[in-house]
């Protein structure tokens, strides 16, 4: 069985920080990490293999420098990995970025798939479900357990807003994952020893055969328009007096809303 | 296109470096350089002071547009789930009527699944028509049928934007569609309107976990696709007697490889029911531990709210996360919601900073909080709360 896993080198938005002054981001010193989510279905993927002897392949669309996330999931256990970079997809939306995934899929060879639920760069949560499309092959989003899986099934719970579905899809298959599914495994010694001597395979666009109108921003039917600080609308009323006041205003005002 | 820094004009002020979202512009020799992180999203552009980064535009760039002219009217997909139409649909008709409108056209929903007498209940939310297939096949939700037959009536219909809800449905399927119809797609509106001069689709999403906000484009693809989070937009008007056209869709024979084969509702997420409630009191970090929300929740009580929370004391575990309001929790929209001890984190916000009124009770006067908080409180939360539920006993009884 062979399986691959969708990774994104993102920026770690949690210490992005917006300057107050310039209304701009602060990325100064912002570390690239694995995209959080696609940790955990590297994690699903490992543990598949462990049940299966399956083989994993864990492939990313991105700069050369996204060549580090790749050798951390060979630390975590991955067999194979590929680096799908050229300069033509360089500004693509997801549209594109699945095109291109699509096609070094394709010619890498799948049974299952599997991506984080949602990129924390952009929070789309489109690509996954693009890229099977693209393939011609059942999806599930959202799953946050695996119950079953065999040589031509596979049986998961996907989450929905009031709870959950058990879910049933033949193979060849994508799951987009969510973190409940499971915790990362740090990388073993051996694994960062392998990390460390590995040769990263490259992939351009000829060697996936895309073409060229499909990829990158020319592949891309949207467009940012321009990017901006969130505004803060307010329509401030002030409250004055002692603390005691303050309160007392407060409820009058609640009072008038609520009908207390 | 390319972006390029003219070096002689260059003066080395690093302003750009500030204003790019993808790091994309570092310091060589002294000047600005754009290397392959480069999305090309023009923000340095528009703030370079001395106008020396300019775009290039390359051989290859104009896209043939698709014939477009063709595409006219807006549509709502309009999801249900157990047989009932969510309420993200009706916020959907609300936007999509002001979006008809601006086009002058028609709104239409779709509705695969459920009954005829909810299609009945779109025309009443505003729609001039509904496509309605009840076909057994709808019951449960497969990525494959709804994407199959949505691709289908898109092509056969031609409609110029489709909305539908940023809920686990919408966000599964609808990029299958964009896929398959070779179409922009953009997730997670915060605000729709059409560009007076052009007539396309100004698609407003939050980014990088909320810290900056996009304008989406697709010019020259239709139709428009965007999902919408429920509680961002508001309802449209209610209609008890407005008539519009119900059409029956025949599914035909529609692919299906996923089965579900159980369905399983928690108690936990219906009971909090956040994106209900008309009022909410929300605790953070400032709470100091769980006993805090027992204060809060005797708050709650007397003006008939519920208990919402920060992702920092979800993550400390004084509540669950079926209460966590923001980006990575839910995006609320009630009437009055009260924040007690949130800092006011660019996350938190977007998921409440709509909310009719925002009190915000922090010790800290610098909290962000404030910026957004119709009524802003300077204080300890463990005074100011039990002298609220003192005086709302006191004014109740
Ligand atoms: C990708 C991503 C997604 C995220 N998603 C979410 C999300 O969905 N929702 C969310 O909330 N956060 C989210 N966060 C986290 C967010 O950035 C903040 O860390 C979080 O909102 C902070 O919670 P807080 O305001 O409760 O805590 P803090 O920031 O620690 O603030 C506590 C506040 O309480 C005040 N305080 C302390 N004691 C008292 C007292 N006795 N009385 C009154 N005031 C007091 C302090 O002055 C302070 O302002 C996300 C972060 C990332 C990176
Ligand atoms: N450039 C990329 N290379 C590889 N996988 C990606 C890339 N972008 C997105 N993905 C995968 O698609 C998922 C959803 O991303 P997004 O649609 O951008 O939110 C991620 O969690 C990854 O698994």
């Amino acid at each position: 069985m062979n399986i691959v896993v969708c990774i994104k080198q993102v920026p770690d938005t949690a210490e992005v920080r917006i300057n107050p002054e310039t209304n701009t981001l602060i990325r100064e010193g912002v570390p690239s990490i694995i995209n959080p989510y696609d940790t955990h279905a590297v994690e699903a993927a490992l543990q598949i293999k462990d049940k299966t002897g399956a083989k994993v392949t864990v492939i990313t669309m991105g700069p050369p420098q996204a060549e580090d996330a790749l050798r951390e999931t060979i630390a975590m256990g991955a067999d194979d990995v590929r680096l799908i970079s050229d300069r033509a997809f360089a500004g693509a939306d997801t549209w594109a970025t699945s095109y291109a995934l699509y096609k070094a899929i394709d010619k890498i060879g799948f049974d299952i798939i599997l991506c984080g639920k949602q990129a924390i760069d952009g929070d789309t949560a489109q690509v996954g479900p693009e890229v099977a499309e693209f393939l011609n092959i059942p999806h599930i989003a959202y799953v946050r357990k695996v119950e079953d899986v065999s040589d031509k099934s596979i049986r998961v719970q996907r989450l929905m807003d009031d709870g959950y579905d058990v879910v049933e899809s033949s193979l060849p298959v994508l799951l987009t994952v969510v973190k409940e599914i499971n915790i990362p495994r740090l990388p073993s010694l051996k694994g960062k020893m392998a990390a460390k001597k590995a040769v990263i395979t490259k992939m351009d666009i000829n060697a996936i055969g895309a073409e060229v109108e499909n990829v990158g921003l020319k592949g891309s039917p949207t467009q940012v328009k321009n990017i901006f600080a969130p505004d803060a609308k307010v329509d401030r009323k002030v409250l004055s007096g002692t603390l005691e006041e303050q309160v007392d205003a407060l409820v009058k005002e609640l009072g008038v809303m609520k009908c207390v | 296109m390319r972006i390029e820094v003219r070096s002689e004009k260059c003066v080395g002020c690093q302003v750009c470096i500030d204003s790019c979202p993808y790091t994309a512009i570092v310091m060589k020799d002294d000047k600005a350089f754009i290397n392959e992180y480069c999305q090309f999203c023009r923000a340095c552009v528009s703030v370079c002071p001395e106008g020396a980064i300019i775009e290039i535009a390359e051989e290859g760039d104009k896209v043939k547009p698709a014939d477009i002219s063709d595409y006219k009217g807006v549509w709502v997909f309009a999801e249900q789930r157990h047989g009932y139409i969510a309420s993200v649909a009706f916020e959907l008709l609300g936007v999509g009527r002001k979006l008809a409108d601006a086009r002058k056209t028609t709104l239409s929903a779709v509705l695969f699944g459920s009954s005829e007498n909810e299609a009945k209940e779109l025309v009443k939310w505003g729609a001039d028509r509904v496509y309605f297939c009840g076909d057994a096949i709808f019951k449960d939700f497969n990525d494959e049928p709804c994407s199959e037959l949505l691709s289908r009536l898109i092509s056969e219909h031609k409609p110029e934007i489709v909305l539908a809800g940023a809920t686990p449905i919408g966000r599964s399927f609808i990029p299958r569609v964009a896929a398959k119809l070779k179409t922009g797609l953009t997730a997670d509106c915060t605000s729709l309107e059409i560009d007076a001069e052009t007539g396309n689709l100004l698609q407003v999403r939050p980014a990088f976990g909320g810290n900056i906000m996009a304008t989406i484009l697709c010019p020259n693809n239709r139709p428009q696709i965007a999902t919408v989070r429920p509680r961002v937009m508001k309802r449209g008007e209610y209609v008890s007697d407005r008539s519009g056209e119900i059409i029956k869709v025949e599914s035909g024979n529609l692919l299906c490889r996923t089965k579900v084969v159980e369905t399983v509702t928690e108690e936990s997420s219906c009971k909090v029911n956040l994106q209900e409630a008309e009022v909410i009191v929300s605790g953070g970090r400032g709470l100091g531990d769980a006993k805090g929300f027992k204060l809060l929740e005797e708050l709650a009580g007397l003006l008939d709210g519920t208990l919402g929370s920060s992702r920092a004391a979800v993550d400390e575990g004084w509540i669950a996360y079926s209460h966590q309001v923001g980006q990575t929790g839910k995006t609320v929209c009630p009437k009055i919601y009260i924040a007690c001890g949130i800092s006011g984190a660019v996350q938190h916000l977007v998921g409440m900073s709509s909310s009719d009124v925002i009190i915000a009770i922090n010790k800290n006067q610098e909290a962000p909080i404030f910026n957004v908080a119709t009524y802003g409180i300077v204080g300890d939360l463990y005074d100011v709360v039990p002298m609220m539920i003192k005086k709302l006993k006191e004014a109740k009884a």
